[in-house]
């Protein structure tokens, strides 16, 4: 900010002056650089563990390996084979595509209607889903378990995804309403009067002016499913079908402080989110923004 | 709610005809909010309210209701259960003051740590690289982080890397952050604060950026130095954001769970033990289902006014674009 207020007062800095800056400012990028360390180290760590061979892992630091190269991939054979690290894998992007699909289609319809149909009750309805988002999961875990084993889904995924998918509702269908609602009226009436039924300027007006809510509401679901334990430790019960959170919680039970796993687990388990953070970051940030209400 | 007028039908529609009552804009309203109702319905307010009702009775191992006892749960729980709150030491120990102190410290530090970042970092060129890699945290499941840090506490100086720097620089024995009741829940809070920086920083640096340069410029012509702009300018101009901040990492600290179960699963003891965790080892663990429920509601009331007052903020003003 104020960077680029004095740059603006002073556009032909002269090389002295702006080194004269820099040097004033050294302060500054030491404080900076010890931040920046201080938050790179701990992943740093789990990166490189989870490529060391396990004997030196046991023998010496992470940060010593740097003078002998002897860096492995075999870590991630074998967490991704006996450690069924690599199903997982599999089953946790079961859980999570559904799970962010369903709150996504179902959410944006109920928002068109409360943004754009006129219907007996519509606001008193749209703030009683809003009030839902003070629900704790917790306040839902016991009363779910009973109605998907009682209705047999807790066999398969079933269950958590409609529990992922109710729970996201109340987020999407506020955030979405919040957004179809600065849509231009003219538009919508427009569509209207050239006889455009509601699913249809739904589907062909609403939809495609909406991407990026949609695409912030999306990811910040998709991660929150991705990254959830919580719904795993209580809804999946059967071993083959356990998402990542799930496993290694459970490696790291059964393993204690086997790092060449555990770290190559969680690397694992860290991809998918990082490469959504580094894609799509600007969706990814107003999504968190978004989400911070959640 | 800002209702918008929403306009009717206007004209006739043409078109493919539809049978009248499919014409009635009400019952189409109805159909499009139908899924998202029944959901919301059947799997957040029916098991709401059975939660509710289940805090007043006490279950059996597979969690169905074997007596009602009233407010017996509550009561167990805030005067005779040590393990939620433990009021014969000084100062009170337990879940709850757990909670309490993560709620002031990891606020705090959280805040700080990204308002210190989002200042420095918008006095350099690298800016968006050092807001890069505060931010990543923020994507990471916290299954991953409390693996992370737990290497990074492990008390072996050749393997955690904060037992290496105590030992190294400091000349101190290894220090057991984990294992031990008194560094426990600090060792965390910091790994937390690690991951949650991120966020405030996010939002505050959005903010600091929306406030006009005009304003600063003539702060600065008028002889104001750097130190008086932050403090007389700035920072009350952050308030508002920092408020949504505060009140949304206190909302985590409230549903805090899964990196305290999975770093020590509430231990050494019971001494990282905070009201999301001990709602879990009492309902999936010790069979009981009333109890638990009990403690979950406490949560909610907890979060209730947080909540209530996130959602006004959020609709009044805009806190970041």
């Amino acid at each position: 900010m104020s960077v680029a207020a004095e740059t603006l007062a002073r556009p032909r800095a002269t090389p002295a002056e702006r080194l004269s800056r820099f040097v004033a400012r050294t302060p500054v990028h030491i404080a900076l650089l010890a931040i920046a360390v201080v938050w790179l180290v701990p992943t740093a760590g789990l990166a490189i563990t989870s490529i060391r061979p396990r004997d030196e892992i046991q023998a010496t630091g992470w940060w010593t390996s740097f003078n002998d190269f002897a860096f492995t991939l075999h870590n991630y054979d074998l967490v991704l084979d006996n450690a069924q690290m690599g199903s997982s894998f599999v089953n946790s992007i079961i859980i999570t595509v559904p799970s962010t699909l369903l709150p996504l289609t179902i959410g944006a319809m109920a928002a068109y209607a409360f943004s754009w149909i006129r219907f007996p009750f519509r606001d008193t309805i749209f703030l009683l889903i809003v009030a839902l988002m003070v629900v704790p999961i917790q306040m839902a875990l016991v009363p779910l378990l009973r109605l998907f084993r009682d209705l047999g889904l807790n066999d398969w995924y079933l269950g958590i995804w409609l529990a992922h998918t109710a729970f996201g509702l109340p987020l999407a269908v506020f955030l979405l309403r919040n957004f179809f609602i600065t849509l231009p009226r003219d538009l919508i009436e427009a569509a209207r009067v050239d006889g455009a039924s509601n699913l249809r300027i739904f589907a062909r007006v609403v939809l495609p002016l909406s991407v990026p809510a949609l695409a912030s509401y999306g990811i910040f679901q998709f991660l929150w499913v991705w990254n959830d334990l919580l719904m795993a430790l209580v809804f999946i019960s059967d071993s083959d079908l356990f998402p990542m959170t799930k496993r290694i919680t459970e490696m790291q039970g059964t393993y204690g402080a086997e790092y060449h796993l555990l770290a190559s687990g969680a690397f694992l388990l860290m991809i998918v989110p990082l490469i959504v953070f580094f894609a799509l970051q600007r969706y990814f940030v107003q999504g968190l923004l978004a989400g911070s209400v959640k | 709610m800002s209702s918008q007028p929403v306009p009717g039908p206007v004209g006739r529609p043409r078109g493919r005809r539809l049978p009248a009552i499919f014409r009635y804009e009400g019952w189409q309203g109805l159909i499009f909010i139908a899924p998202a109702v029944v959901l919301l319905g059947g799997l957040v307010a029916y098991p709401l309210v059975w939660t509710i009702v289940y805090s007043f009775g006490d279950t059996n191992s597979k969690l169905d209701i074997v007596r009602w006892v009233g407010l017996d749960n509550y009561e167990r729980l805030f005067t005779k259960d040590k393990v939620f709150l433990d009021r014969d030491v000084f100062p009170p120990d337990g879940a709850l003051v757990n909670n309490l102190k993560w709620g002031v410290l990891y606020t705090t530090f959280s805040l700080a740590f990204g308002l210190l970042i989002a200042i420095l970092a918008a006095r350099v060129r690298y800016e968006s690289l050092v807001k890069a890699v505060i931010f990543v945290p923020m994507a990471i499941a916290a299954t991953a982080i409390a693996i992370i840090w737990k290497l990074v506490y492990e008390p072996d100086p050749d393997l955690g890397v904060a037992n290496a720097v105590a030992t190294g620089v400091f000349n101190t024995d290894p220090i057991v952050f984990l294992g031990r009741a008194d560094t426990v829940n600090y060792a965390i809070i910091f790994a937390y604060v690690w991951a949650s920086t991120g966020f405030a920083m996010v939002v505050l640096s959005a903010a600091l950026k929306g406030i006009p340069e005009e304003i600063i410029e003539a702060a600065r012509t008028d002889g104001a130095n750097e130190w008086n702009i932050f403090r007389r300018i700035q920072f009350p101009l952050l308030s508002l954001p920092m408020a949504v901040v505060t009140v949304w990492l206190t909302i985590n600290v409230i549903k805090l769970f899964d990196v305290i179960y999975v770093m020590t699963r509430g231990g050494p003891g019971t001494s990282s033990e905070v009201i999301a965790t001990q709602m879990y080892d009492e309902t999936f663990l010790n069979g009981e289902g009333g109890y638990g429920a009990a403690i979950a509601v406490v949560m909610l009331l907890l979060i209730l006014p947080l909540m209530a007052y996130n959602v006004s903020r959020f609709r009044t003003e805009r806190v970041v674009t």
